[in-house]
């Protein structure tokens, strides 16, 4: 984790550790699943899975990319990845154009990203061995190893915290956090730059998820990696993302700081979202202010026009039916997508403010 | 007078090939109408087994049951299948937590409520689909007259779980469990169900058992917390008491392992170490006993003895080895501090 940033002057600090070009660049970047039917498969729609965002990720930091289910995060994460290939816009990686990559061009690359999947069930073969596993991306990209590749493992699995001894065992005679381990062992095999975490924790139980939370810090300041997570939780996002980006519908609409995004969220989704998570603190139920949201997040087959958001927005008024609020830069570094605007500077009501402050107990 | 939900040291055990399994071992809690009981625990710590045992559906299924569950003054460990079965439904309801497996997909949302009503109440269909769009349109769902008609998979998944909680409420029961009730759900979704959840108990004063791992949502609705670990109750008492005032290391453990929004965050969390255990083999002695970074301070006992669920002030239960003024300072001075860094 970086240092606790405290004085207002996180801005300038943390532009200067974000020195030099980005590791990974996105831009406009879409993807448009096509809906067919009919014999023919007659294209009839397209389900706007991501549609049109732009972020940059730099050396050393976490970004977190947090919102509800079918806002595209996960896609995302498998499209800088190139699980899948983007229908428009643009990847970049380390200065390279990946958006159209061919399979055998990307593999030498695949060393450098890798992926922390949110299942330790379903993303580890049963039938291999914790070696065969761990090891698996060695002999995949023919990578030579100093003392043979058990040794290279048995070091993997001592980082991750797991017994080296347990080289010969099985994926089930292990738990879910032990699991989940063995997964970031086999990310960790080629020393990537680039990790996408999706959902990391979400399936583990909150004593193992805090274990696993604080193994990926170690593990960044350890070996200097750089995080994309993705994850529903707000407050685990919280914890370990310098920069958070919130979706919806396809969509970046706000993206900053941590700091300056818990803190003052500007976006009417973002302070919907904050509102909404329940807090374990029961004395402060009774004062809470809760924004209530209606309905559920439309369809994604056919979104809203104009702003997404404004079929829930208790702020929406006609412009937001007409005109897409541009990704707009509205503080240092805070940059958010929305005509009307929660605690901007400048702008007289901002009580927002004092809602998401933490409560002291 | 005796509550209206009374369990006392109900068991519930499952013989298996490997050995015997202790899910559930000993946990006592009672509950008044219109109360709501949290239950917390992580997976396998029982408490799923426990709220469906007072719903009585490990009946026959080979499990040992032992103890008693006294429900408005009736005993339901020692009563038959067929008198439980006309409790479930009318007195006592559940809600699942995911929707989608716990309705049929080949019947109508609204023939599923009205089944479960038309069981209870000797009413024409007419009369029964009259009620199930009553019920939808009170939990929240637009135009029930037409999604009456709709089947589960037209659904959101917010407005399953609406559809699950007017089905358990058809019948306006006394006693309601909800066994993670929103852990399926996004979060301004979730915020919408326990509004509801809340909304509706204060209208039916039913009593409310919530099980879930999310200690925020507990903190929402309880008045009441049960903390279980490895089958058994290890610590109960008010919210106030197991928010601000707990006693028992887990308890302890699980407030540090979490991250929160209400507070500045901290530069680690701090977790409980290990895994929890194997219910086949559960640790002799204490069975937080392995994972307690305090076992070394009752020395062998924590090892050897099991330590028995005692009183240490107003109703607050704790099972821990230590002495009440021994953990309260430790909670004073060590975790407290550490967990409350502004």
């Amino acid at each position: 984790m970086t240092e606790p940033q405290t004085q207002p002057a996180t801005q300038t600090a943390t532009r200067t550790a974000r020195q030099g070009e980005p590791l990974l660049s996105v831009r406009d970047m879409e993807k448009h699943f096509p809906v067919t039917q009919g014999l023919f498969k007659r294209q009839v729609g397209a389900v706007k899975a991501v549609d049109g965002i732009s972020f940059d990720v730099y050396k050393g930091e976490t970004l977190g990319l947090v919102g509800e289910s079918g806002c595209g995060k996960s896609t995302t994460g498998r499209l800088v990845t190139r699980l899948l290939e983007p229908t428009g816009g643009q990847v970049m990686f380390e200065g390279r154009d990946i958006t159209h990559m061919s399979q055998g061009r990307l593999r030498p690359l695949r060393r450098d990203m890798q992926m922390i999947f949110q299942d330790p069930y379903s993303s580890l073969n049963p039938r291999h061995t914790v070696g065969a596993i761990v090891g698996a991306p060695f002999r995949i990209q023919g990578v030579q190893t100093d003392n043979g590749v058990k040794k290279a493992v048995q070091d993997l699995l001592e980082l991750v915290g797991l017994n080296p001894e347990h080289y010969n065992r099985y994926p089930h005679e292990f738990s879910g956090g032990q699991r989940q381990r063995i997964g970031i062992a086999r990310t960790l095999a080629l020393k990537p730059k680039l990790i996408i975490a999706d959902e990391p924790v979400s399936a583990l139980d909150v004593s193992i998820q805090a274990q696993v939370v604080n193994l990926l810090e170690d593990l960044q300041n350890e070996l200097d990696l750089t995080y994309v997570v993705i994850a529903h939780d707000l407050s685990v996002v919280r914890h370990i993302s310098d920069r958070v980006a919130v979706m919806y519908l396809g969509k970046i609409v706000e993206i900053a700081d941590r700091k300056s995004l818990y803190a003052t969220p500007m976006h009417p989704y973002t302070n919907a979202l904050l509102s909404a998570v329940p807090v374990p603190d029961p004395r402060g139920r009774a004062g809470r202010e809760r924004i209530r949201l209606t309905g559920d997040v439309p369809s994604p087959l056919n979104p809203p026009p104009a702003c997404r958001f404004h079929t829930r927005c208790w702020k929406a008024q006609e412009i937001c039916k007409k005109v897409e609020p541009p990704l707009a830069e509205l503080a240092g570094g805070h940059r958010v997508a929305c005509h009307f605007p929660e605690n901007a500077p400048g702008s007289p009501d901002t009580p927002a403010a004092g809602k998401d402050e933490p409560v002291t107990a | 007078m005796s509550p209206f939900l009374d369990v006392k040291d109900l068991k519930i055990h499952f013989p298996t090939d490997d050995g015997l399994v202790k899910s559930v071992d000993g946990v006592t809690f009672s509950l008044e109408r219109g109360k709501t009981l949290g239950i917390v625990g992580e997976s396998g710590s029982g408490k799923s087994v426990t709220s469906l045992g007072i719903l009585g559906l490990h009946k026959g299924r080979g499990a040992n049951i032992s103890g008693e569950i006294w429900l408005d003054g009736e005993e339901l460990v020692g009563a038959s299948q067929e008198h439980v079965r006309g409790l479930r439904g009318k007195k006592m309801a559940m809600i699942f937590q995911d929707p989608l497996s716990a309705m049929h997909p080949f019947y109508t949302v609204g023939d599923q409520i009205i089944e479960a009503y038309r069981i209870h109440n000797k009413v024409s269909k007419a009369v029964a689909k009259k009620h199930a769009i009553d019920m939808l349109g009170r939990v929240g769902i637009p135009e029930p007259g037409r999604r009456v008609d709709s089947y589960p998979h037209e659904f959101s998944g917010g407005m399953r779980q609406r559809a699950m909680i007017a089905m358990a409420l058809s019948c306006d029961p006394e006693l309601l469990i909800a066994d993670e009730p929103t852990t399926a759900l996004d979060v301004t979704v979730q915020a919408q169900i326990l509004d509801l959840m809340r909304d509706l108990q204060r209208e039916f004063d039913s009593a409310l058992i919530i099980i879930t791992h999310d200690l925020g949502v507990v903190a929402e609705l309880s008045d009441d917390i049960l903390v279980m670990y490895g089958g058994k109750c290890i610590e109960f008492g008010s919210a106030d008491d197991i928010f601000y005032r707990p006693e028992h290391p887990y308890t302890w453990g699980l407030l540090g392992s979490m991250p929160r929004l209400d507070r500045e965050p901290t530069e680690r969390l701090l977790p409980i170490k290990g895994s929890p255990p194997s219910l086949i083999n559960v640790p002799p002695g204490c069975a937080f006993h392995p994972r307690c970074p305090y076992a070394e301070r009752t020395g062998d006992k924590a090892r050897t003895e099991a330590p028995a669920l005692a009183e240490t002030e107003g109703g607050h239960l704790v099972r821990c080895h230590m002495a009440p003024a021994e953990r309260r300072a430790l909670w004073e001075n060590e975790i407290k501090p550490v967990l409350e860094t502004p």
